[in-house]
């Protein structure tokens, strides 16, 4: 645990460590160089967000209108088909739509069935194995204008439930 | 997409909302959900910053190419189309590193940079192009070696053994990446036969 944590910390000021030496080495402009980097960043945030405010407002809702508990009775009976256990429903709507909420609701779940319960542990590996599909295809194609994603969306979506199909079904075997 | 979509969350909620008498958290919702946007943006506008610059001087240096090189036989099978752009292809490389690192602060910005450049290639300016498309499902695959968030979650919720959960993590990892990329590819050919 201490060696991971000491990884993760330490990944970010390695990285930049790393790249500002090669800059000085090379004898590149690095501070000229920078500034030249940010300055562009300031363009591709005021792109995204008008997106973001959009997205917010519709997961916002769906969050709020307590939707979803009609939403996961309604489909109880396909889940249960596949054995998808009704405790993780909650976590596997929210987490491709909303990262906060899914962050939230897995919390909540670990929380009310024991963080190292089978439960708990399926809700660990789906938030560790997925992210936030429609956020990320938002961010990603608002940002240079594109309007029509194809297949983009369902392809995205059949990784996420193979990804959490297989969560559940790996601590079958596990536990 | 969300020409569709948007709307559709934006009234089934809303009118689900008036029928239960959820109302007052709905319109809660409406100002909530504008703060949140304005604060992830702020968060955002200093992330993205920072490492545009960063990038920028990596850019300038020989690390860049290095890196590529390693992962060039990925990359030019998920990417056929870019096999003769070399900035593109530096900026996929970054971005997978960035989140194979789990580094989704820098992940995205890195993606996005990657998009503008494939954007300049893309014949149709409103469609995602074959490689666009492939790039934004992988994004969409959570492909870091360190899952920190919910093992971070795990130790608060005082697991006896947060970490138990990294070897199914990258098992689910995989199998989903797989998933996605063989789905892309089996869409890109039926849509080429059209």
């Amino acid at each position: 645990m201490n060696i991971i944590n000491y990884i993760s910390s330490a990944a970010i000021p390695v990285i930049i460590l790393l790249i500002v030496i090669y800059g000085v080495m090379e004898k590149n402009k690095v501070f000229d160089n920078f500034v030249e980097g940010a300055t562009e960043g300031i363009g591709i945030v005021l792109k995204i967000f008008p997106t973001l405010i959009g997205i917010f407002l519709a997961v916002g809702a769906i969050r709020s209108s307590g939707i979803l508990d009609l939403i996961i009775k309604a489909i109880s009976p396909i889940t249960s088909f596949f054995g998808i256990p009704s405790e993780i429903m909650p976590l596997a709507l929210v987490r491709p739509i909303s990262g906060s909420a899914s962050t939230a609701v897995a919390t909540d779940i670990m929380t009310t069935f024991g963080v190292d319960s089978k439960i708990g542990l399926i809700a660990s590996t789906i938030m560790g194995s997925t992210e936030t599909t429609f956020y990320t295809i938002a961010i990603y194609t608002s940002c240079v204008g594109i309007k029509k994603i194809r297949f983009v969306l369902i392809a995205a979506l059949i990784a996420d439930f193979v990804g959490m199909a297989f969560s559940v079904i790996l601590w079958r075997f596990l536990s | 997409m969300l020409n569709k979509i948007w709307p559709i969350f934006i009234i089934i909620s809303y009118v689900y909302a008036i029928f239960n008498g959820n109302v007052e958290q709905i319109n809660n919702s409406v100002f909530n959900s504008t703060s949140s946007a304005v604060e992830l943006s702020i968060t955002f506008l200093g992330t993205i910053c920072l490492w545009n610059g960063i990038m920028k001087i990596a850019q300038n240096t020989s690390i860049i190419p290095k890196l590529t090189k390693k992962l060039k036989p990925i990359i030019n099978f998920l990417f056929p189309e870019m096999k003769k752009n070399e900035k593109a292809k530096e900026e996929i490389s970054m971005n997978i590193i960035a989140n194979v690192l789990g580094l989704g602060n820098a992940a995205t910005p890195l993606g996005l940079k990657a998009m503008k450049t494939m954007q300049e290639e893309n014949p149709k300016k409103d469609t995602v192009s074959n490689s666009m498309a492939m790039f934004i499902v992988l994004n969409t695959a959570s492909l870091q070696l360190i899952p920190t968030t919910v093992i971070a979650i795990r130790a608060s919720l005082n697991s006896a053994n947060p970490t138990q959960i990294i070897l199914p993590v990258w098992g689910a990892t995989i199998v989903a990446a797989i998933a996605g990329i063989t789905a892309t590819k089996i869409f890109i050919k039926k849509e080429s036969k059209k």
